[in-house]
């Protein structure tokens, strides 16, 4: 059993930990955003009370998202100790000052990520801790079922300009961070091939860019639109 | 030329370590390194303490020298050492900061010369072939495809020089460590202990200091000999593989 525990301590093992807990936090966006475009709907809310009833009560969905706040948690706190192992193996900075010829983004997965676990906790704070935790949710009676009114509480929060600015901002730090981190979690892997990896790197930046424009129409719509 | 230097001085009368600015004219048919022997020069005779750089073969094989110039390992010139950096690609009047190579795990000895010892280490734990692979005619023998046999010499050009590590932000030494397993890995002969030598140079690389790979691209853009970020999923595949099939 040591071989575990030398293996995730190791460099390539605690990148590997980032590598696969990202993979897994890239498709959990995917499902999230899918989901979440049923608040588009010009139906009252119907489709997404019953969407989130769904996701709320169903067994599978229930353990996947505890294994996904998990994964968040192990992402952020691998995340810090890359930082600061990597910051103290570095040392002292240049002097003279050179054209950068890498990205931002890579240089900078830290900020973008401490940035991204405080929009975590204020996005959860708008509504998962209010869907799960609190008794003041406004229910609606859909299908013959009293069930908790989810975009309610969503149009609240999406009439609240300042709101719909910390929202944006979390989706541009979102997509800088997505921009290096989709290619990097296969390189990572080891998957870096001169047939795979231009196609990988492709696919990287067109989701780091749809994805986040997708997320941010939901709030922009409901404001200016609905 | 005239120009203007900003030289870092660490060691012997500068403990602390600081930039000092030094006037020196140069000729443009000069390498990097002749300008700074006739820095050197212009020291000497003043009585004053020369800067202590590492230099060898001067032909950009041998990887002893390890400058940074203006914030670039090696300087400005794409696949090139310091050492083969030559004047012309500076003009009258202008001001050059050099600096040693920065990281941890390379500790300044003095001026620009680093400690780079824990490269010869992580060569030592694993960078080698021990079974006999018989002489030259021996070699020519063994049919190797050439497309591996040329991502074997690529890799196999590395020259250790530590400007991967010098770039990196994470002052990690994974390009350099996985050339040197990609180029005994990907020939018969070194492919015996392929998977032991990766677990066992990524070890003795952790256990120098250095810092972890989050495959920014410095390195690969400052490397001297243009070693290839492919080698570090190479490297990535090969631990990761290892570490689950070994017993």
């Amino acid at each position: 059993m040591k071989w575990i525990l030398q293996f995730l301590t190791s460099s390539i093992g605690q990148k590997l930990i980032m590598s696969l807990t990202g993979l897994f936090l890239i498709l959990f966006l995917t499902v999230h955003l899918i989901g979440n475009l049923s608040l588009l709907k010009s139906d009252g809310g119907a489709a997404f009370n019953a969407y989130s009833d769904f996701m709320g009560h169903n067994p599978l969905i229930q353990i996947i998202s505890k294994g996904n706040f998990f994964f968040i948690f192990l992402h952020a706190i691998q995340g810090f100790v890359l930082y600061f192992k990597n910051k103290g193996a570095k040392g002292s900075k240049y002097a003279g000052k050179a054209k950068d010829k890498t990205s931002w983004a890579s240089k900078n997965m830290a900020l973008l990520g401490t940035l991204l676990l405080a929009f975590i906790l204020m996005h959860l704070g708008h509504f998962y801790v209010r869907f799960k935790f609190f008794n003041d949710m406004p229910m609606v009676n859909q299908d013959g079922a009293d069930i908790l009114n989810t975009y309610q509480t969503v149009s609240e929060v999406f009439s609240n300009p300042i709101w719909i600015i910390c929202y944006l901002i979390g989706l541009v730090a979102l997509a800088l961070h997505l921009k290096h981190g989709f290619a990097s979690a296969f390189q990572t892997l080891g998957i870096n091939h001169k047939k795979y990896t231009p196609i990988i790197k492709a696919l990287g930046t067109g989701y780091s860019i749809l994805i986040p424009i997708g997320f941010a129409i939901i709030p922009l719509y409901m404001y200016f639109i609905k | 030329m005239k120009l203007t230097l900003k030289i870092w001085r660490e060691g012997g009368m500068y403990a602390s370590g600081k930039l000092e600015t030094y006037k020196v004219e140069a000729d443009e048919h000069m390498s990097f390194l002749e300008m700074l022997d006739v820095l050197n020069q212009q020291l000497i005779e003043e009585k004053k303490d020369p800067v202590a750089f590492d230099h060898d073969c001067r032909e950009g094989i041998c990887g002893s020298c390890s400058m940074v110039i203006n914030g670039q390992p090696h300087g400005p010139q794409k696949g090139t050492t310091a050492c083969q950096l030559h004047m012309r690609s500076y003009k009258n009047g202008d001001t050059i900061t050099i600096e040693p190579f920065r990281a941890k795990s390379f500790p300044v000895i003095k001026d620009l010369v680093v400690d780079r010892s824990a490269f010869d280490r992580i060569i030592q734990a694993g960078g080698y072939v021990s079974v006999n692979t018989g002489q030259a005619p021996d070699g020519n023998a063994i049919p190797i495809e050439g497309d591996t046999a040329g991502k074997a010499f690529d890799a196999a050009t590395c020259i250790g020089c530590g400007a991967c590590v010098a770039a990196c932000p994470n002052g990690s030494a994974m390009l350099f460590t996985s050339a040197k397993v990609a180029h005994l890995g990907l020939l018969p002969q070194g492919k015996v202990e392929h998977e032991a030598r990766s677990q066992k140079m990524v070890a003795q690389m952790d256990k120098e200091g250095f810092g972890m790979c989050s495959n920014v691209g410095a390195c690969e853009a400052e490397c001297p000999k243009e070693i290839s970020l492919e080698n570090i999923a190479r490297l990535n595949r090969s631990y990761i593989a290892s570490v689950f099939s070994s017993e």
